[in-house]
């Protein structure tokens, strides 16, 4: 464990010294965040109720709503939409980190002293996700922080006491971090097997495809997340991000890393 | 320190090295020579467990590779051919990462310890990024240092520099030597390898020769007078080739080369019987044979096994017989 921390702390120390990656880091969960925050505002001026057309709402998300009043429920779907926008950050993030702590790694030649030191993979790796996860979940969680602070001042009382209910609770805290898991295994496999950061990090991006999928079925009213969806979610991620692990550790053959990137 | 019996790896159809089998004595500066592609890189990325041979087997400071790798990794430094140094830590903070993934106990004293050595300490704050080539090669070295490993393997460790650069490394691994480390030297600096190394080993896949650098010149081209006269004649060359011990006389200006396996007994004997002869000695002077000379004809392949001995009655051209490469006695 010893060197999996050190191995973070390094990265970090490396990492957010490029000034590329700080500024992806920093510049989408900014964004991810403002965004709502100002469409709240906007809205708020004009009131909930003018603001957004009942008819916009599909029908069956009334049975989210529960006790919550018509036009209540109307602005909670507006702000639920942001929810999935809080589970893009725990996705993007660690791949761009994770990109460039290994790729980086064959780019600035480090990696073969690295490997001749008594570091099992395992511990590279670890401490390399680490580095990747930690930050996004802590950028994830703060920035989620920040929107419900808002969500209090600029909504509905009804609406805001929603937005920290199980299910949202479920997916920032359980399905964020799973995410990030799953985005950096993807990031470990993609960067085993390219030896330019951008690539890998492009590539890896692909990781984010099926949440915008269900972005837009949500939105088309295809897809109804609730507590129970999200816990079976958040159950179906561990699983995969146990194989992907396994499949990302399996991957990361020091030998050929080596001996391709060279 | 290092012992190697058959060591094979081969990646795909492509031989990288085939069958090696040496010996690395302990606290001796041994050079690994051959072209590029040799097998050079790869022979040393097997004996740091970096890469798994295909077959055959290796002992390195007492560790089998593959039976217990970490272990194997404790024992040596190694240096790669580019320093691979983290450019946006600091040169402290590179060398203190590294020792923790050492398990180095003294983290904080050891980092010192080398930083003060390079003359680095007052730049410890700086990123390595900053410093020259040569500062940067030499942390590069430090950093294969911290954990003190017995064995250090060193993958060209001047190529790319400047010959400022280069010499500071240089008398860096003198150091490493007087400190009794067992270095395993990469180069295609011959002329480095010649004044570094204890022995070298030339190879191109396969072991082409195994000895002390001036062993092998001595073997691949016995030792060379050189005979400055004052005027030249058909019977001064006779007169050397009258004895058994002279294998080869060449002639070039007003200069006679014999090839001798002992000057320091012979050569009285040869100056008595070419004054004898007439000649007017002005000088008299050793060829020196390069290290790049034994290395070329090996790779040509004029000889092909280790230890070969100078062909007898060689009428090979004078070795670009510059009066700088001769040794006067």
């Amino acid at each position: 464990m010893h060197k999996v921390w050190v191995i973070a702390r390094k990265e970090w120390s490396e990492v957010f010294r490029n000034r590329l990656v700080l500024f992806t880091v920093a510049l989408l969960p900014a964004i991810l965040t403002a965004l709502p925050l100002a469409i709240l505002v906007g809205i708020g001026r004009q009131g909930f109720g003018d603001a957004i057309a009942t008819g916009d709402m599909p029908e069956s998300f009334l049975q989210v709503c529960g006790g919550l009043a018509l036009e209540d429920c109307t602005a909670y779907f507006l702000v639920s939409q942001f929810l999935l926008l809080f589970l893009l950050m725990p996705l993007a993030i660690p791949v761009t980190i994770a990109s460039y702590s290994i790729v980086g790694e064959k780019v600035t030649r480090t990696l073969e002293p690295l490997l001749a030191t008594p570091v099992s993979t395992l511990q590279l790796l670890g401490g390399k996700g680490l580095a990747a996860v930690a930050p996004a979940v802590v950028v994830t969680w703060a920035c989620f922080a920040v929107f419900n602070i808002g969500v209090r001042f600029l909504a509905p009382p009804q609406v805001a006491a929603k937005v920290a209910d199980p299910m949202w609770l479920l997916a920032i805290f359980v399905v964020g971090p799973l995410l990030a898991l799953a985005a950096v295994c993807v990031a470990v496999m993609v960067s085993s097997r390219t030896s330019e950061p951008r690539v890998a990090e492009q590539v890896s991006m692909l990781v984010m495809l099926p949440l915008m999928f269900v972005l837009m079925g949500q939105v088309a009213g295809l897809i109804l997340l609730n507590t129970e969806m999200v816990a079976y979610i958040a159950i179906g991620l561990a699983v995969v991000d146990a194989g992907l692990m396994a499949f990302a550790v399996n991957l990361f053959q020091r030998e050929s890393i080596l001996t391709r990137w060279h | 320190m290092i012992e190697t019996r058959n060591l094979t790896r081969r990646f795909g159809t492509v031989l990288a090295v085939d069958r090696l089998t040496l010996t690395v004595r302990p606290g001796e500066i041994f050079g690994f020579l051959g072209p590029n592609g040799a097998g050079k890189t790869t022979t040393i990325r097997m004996l740091a467990a970096l890469i798994e041979p295909t077959s055959g087997e290796a002992t390195v400071a007492g560790c089998r590779l593959g039976k217990d790798d970490n272990r194997l990794r404790r024992q040596v430094g190694f240096l790669t051919e580019t320093p691979g140094l983290y450019d946006r830590l600091t040169t402290e903070a590179n060398l203190a990462y590294f020792a923790h993934l050492y398990d180095v106990e003294d983290v904080h004293g050891r980092v010192e310890h080398y930083l003060k050595w390079l003359g680095l300490w007052d730049r410890r704050a700086e990123p390595a990024g900053a410093l020259s080539k040569g500062m940067r090669q030499k942390l590069a070295i430090a950093r294969a240092l911290l954990h003190d490993p017995p064995v250090v393997f060193l993958d060209e460790p001047t190529s790319a520099l400047d010959p400022e650069a280069a010499h500071l490394v240089r008398e860096f691994i003198g150091e490493l030597r007087r400190e009794g480390r067992t270095i395993v030297l990469c180069t295609h600096n011959l002329d480095e390898a010649d004044r570094l190394c204890d022995r070298v080993a030339v190879f191109r896949q396969r072991l082409l020769a195994l000895d002390a650098p001036a062993e092998l010149r001595r073997q691949l081209f016995g030792r060379k007078v050189v005979f400055h006269l004052k005027e030249l004649k058909p019977e001064h060359s006779r007169a050397l080739q009258a004895f058994p011990f002279v294998s080869g006389v060449q002639t070039v200006d007003r200069r006679l080369l014999a090839t001798v396996q002992d000057p320091e007994r012979q050569n009285p004997v040869l100056v008595r019987s070419l004054v004898e002869a007439g000649a007017e000695i002005q000088f008299v002077g050793e060829l020196r044979q390069t290290l790049e000379d034994v290395y070329l004809r090996l790779m040509k392949g004029e000889v092909g096994a280790k230890h070969s001995p100078a062909t007898p009655g060689s009428t090979e051209p004078l070795p670009n017989a510059s009066p700088l490469r001769e040794k006067g006695q």
